[in-house]
């Protein structure tokens, strides 16, 4: 039943009651998926339009919403890279003439741009990976059939129903040199003098570890408080890629005499892979999205230390009024994550996911 | 026999210990995740020389206790919370309304090609926000004005004399124009939601409506909608979440001190010279409340939104 109004679907849209009429009368409806549809009649109104009637009909829901997305999306991408190509700066209008690529020529050999261009890279690469490890190891004990489990869940996850303003504030706190809590429990257990030994970068003479300022501790610091704030996310998809798991591998593994950890390690986990790379693409954008974060934290100029493109991009354009530079910054950002989204995509596109 | 008993004792009572462990990390993983928000809700409640004298997780003591911080918290928040619900409400419902129609003509009518759309729309997402940044500014301080300005001194300049200005350092136009923002970049993740929770509903219905000679927007209003709403609670938790806790988008489209948001003004009260920790926290839990509040009630609902996108 279900197969034949599924062809029907693919039929024309104004013939309907004849079509079903038609369908009564034996296996007329010859279809290939929906394009070329023999029944006498539908031809005519197949032929005089140029496209398939459903596009039309569901065209009003979806064209005027794609439409304004796609201006502010699509569009503005765009207008940015043409904005890229050209000198303007400082108040008043863009003028749109002198298009070449000297503000990308103007970014290597900008010590800055190298700066947050490696800074944001450190930031992607092991930010996503050890998320990924914390949330795969918390879903998998939020997976042992405990208790509260729903409660545990809430409570991981909470960090991220914040702002980044948020919690850029409580971290500033939690990082502060005098009585921040990561230096007061350091100082409780007599941990703080070593600490200080080992992490002080050369000429500086503080007595406090400075977690924001220093260059031995800045962007670690920051990664470690968003790890905190988005761990809970990898645990939800993780989590829900272990629900899907038949119970029956469990059991195989269990009844092979495999133990816990090489049958996670063996069976489970490799299970887990398109869990890991949906999660790893959102974590990534996430990454590359964590300005609000250091801009709470330090301002438009976090310095060299924890400086990010976005960052970098803000303050070129909305605090220097380089409008054409910080626009071509953001093309790079913006390649960036289309290095990430674009194999995503494509391969959940391949798959049929989409 | 009696090794297998033995056996089976033993592998009880190691399973207990391992269950107590199991216990034991998951408490230690509330300690992790809740740190920075309890030491932000114990230092809110201390005076000045309370917190720099106390651990940042214990609580005040009796002569150390003062609610005057969250008082001045609260009156430099206040104007901004305002402003950010009315910015975020009606950006949430056009994002959540328009993102469940795009997902009806993307996925309940089918039609060739429809995927190409679907892609094209989804990867909206995960773009940078960066990269429209510049264009934004643009279009509604350049742009935008500029056209207004010209049609209406040109249709209706016997009223206003060919000296209309669009009024752009109005906060009201200003937050306007932030909602707006915030709304149309919401469409892609909310179509993605609906799009995953439509491809799950059972076309029968639909088709059986369809051959009664039921209009696609009948179908839509009589059968789509109504089967949505738990999709639509999901949808404008989630989103809603979103614009709320946006920075940068705010930091770009709002400039009058009176229209700031209230993580704009969260941003202000951090960034001050003087680090009254006890204010910038209780400014922090202020600002958070909303979407705390949101989280704890519909907690389900946020889990759910994050899950869908991926």
């Amino acid at each position: 039943m279900r197969e034949i109004l599924s062809r029907l679907r693919a039929a024309g849209g104004g013939l309907r009651a004849a079509i079903s009429r038609d369908e009564s009368n034996g296996d007329q409806l010859a279809t290939d998926g929906g394009t070329t549809v023999t029944t006498a009649g539908d031809d005519t109104l197949r032929k005089s339009l140029p496209v398939e009637w459903e596009l039309v009909e569901s065209a009003p829901f979806w064209l005027p919403p794609v439409l304004l997305a796609g201006f502010f999306v699509y569009g503005a991408i765009a207008w940015n890279f043409l904005l890229s190509l050209t000198d303007y700066n400082g108040l008043g209008g863009a003028t749109y003439a002198n298009f070449d690529f000297s503000m990308y020529a103007r970014m290597l050999n900008d010590g800055a741009f190298w700066h947050a261009a490696q800074n944001t890279v450190v930031l992607l690469v092991v930010f996503t990976v050890l998320c990924l490890a914390l949330g795969l190891l918390v879903a998998i004990l939020i997976d042992q059939n405990i208790r509260f489990e729903n409660s545990f869940r809430t409570i991981y996850l909470l960090p991220m129903s914040l702002s980044f303003v948020v919690t850029a504030t409580m971290w500033a706190w939690v990082y502060n040199a005098r009585s921040g809590v990561f230096n007061q429990l350091l100082r409780l257990f007599n941990l703080e003098g070593l600490l200080v030994g080992l992490l002080r970068p050369a000429g500086v003479n503080a007595e406090v570890i400075q977690w924001l300022s220093w260059n031995t501790t800045a962007l670690a610091a920051v990664i470690f408080a968003l790890i905190w704030q988005f761990s809970g996310y990898a645990m939800v998809v993780f989590l829900a890629g272990l629900r899907a798991i038949p119970q029956a591998h469990y059991e195989a593994a269990r009844v092979d005499g495999a133990t816990t950890v090489r049958m996670y390690m063996r069976v489970i986990i490799p299970q887990l892979r398109a869990s890991a790379v949906s999660a790893s693409v959102v974590l990534m954008v996430f990454a590359l999205k964590a300005f609000d974060f250091i801009y709470a934290l330090r301002g438009s100029q976090p310095g060299a230390n924890m400086d990010i493109l976005a960052t970098m991009m803000y303050r070129v354009a909305f605090d220097s009024l380089q409008w054409a530079y910080g626009s071509a910054i953001a093309i790079v950002l913006f390649a960036l994550a289309l290095l990430v989204i674009g194999p995503y995509l494509y391969s959940e596109y391949r798959r049929g996911e989409l | 026999m009696s090794t297998g008993t033995r056996d089976y004792v033993e592998e009880l009572r190691d399973m207990d210990n391992s269950r107590i462990g199991l216990y034991a990390v998951l408490l230690f993983g509330i300690v992790f995740y809740l740190f920075p928000v309890e030491t932000a809700v114990m230092t809110m409640f201390k005076t000045q020389g309370e917190f720099a004298r106390t651990l940042p997780f214990a609580p005040p003591s009796a002569d150390g206790f003062t609610l005057s911080a969250l008082a001045t918290a609260w009156n430099t928040l206040r104007p901004g919370l305002l402003n950010s619900l009315v910015m975020a409400i009606p950006a949430t419902i056009m994002s959540a309304l328009l993102g469940s129609l795009t997902a009806y003509g993307l996925t309940t009518i089918s039609w060739r090609g429809q995927v190409g759309v679907v892609v094209f729309i989804i990867a909206g997402i995960f773009i940078p926000y960066q990269a429209v940044l510049v264009p934004l500014a643009q279009f509604w301080y350049q742009i935008l004005p500029g056209l207004l300005n010209g049609f209406v001194n040109t249709v209706f300049g016997f009223i206003t004399g060919g000296d209309w200005a669009y009024p752009s350092r109005n906060g009201y136009v200003q937050l306007f124009q932030l909602s707006i923002t915030h709304g149309a970049y919401g469409i892609p993740i909310c179509t993605l939601l609906f799009r995953s929770y439509y491809q799950a509903i059972s076309d029968e219905m639909i088709e059986a409506a369809r051959l009664d000679g039921a209009s696609a927007f009948s179908i839509y209003r009589n059968i789509i909608l109504p089967l949505s709403l738990p999709m639509f609670a999901v949808t404008l938790i989630y989103q809603f979440t979103q614009v709320y806790n946006d920075l940068l988008f705010a930091l770009v489209l709002v400039n009058e001190p009176a229209a700031q948001v209230a993580t704009q003004r969260l941003a202000a009260l951090t960034g001050g010279v003087v680090q009254s920790f006890n204010t910038t926290m209780a400014g922090a839990i202020v600002a958070a409340f909303p979407t705390l509040l949101v989280y704890i009630v519909f907690g389900e609902q946020f889990a759910k939104g994050v899950a869908g996108e991926n």
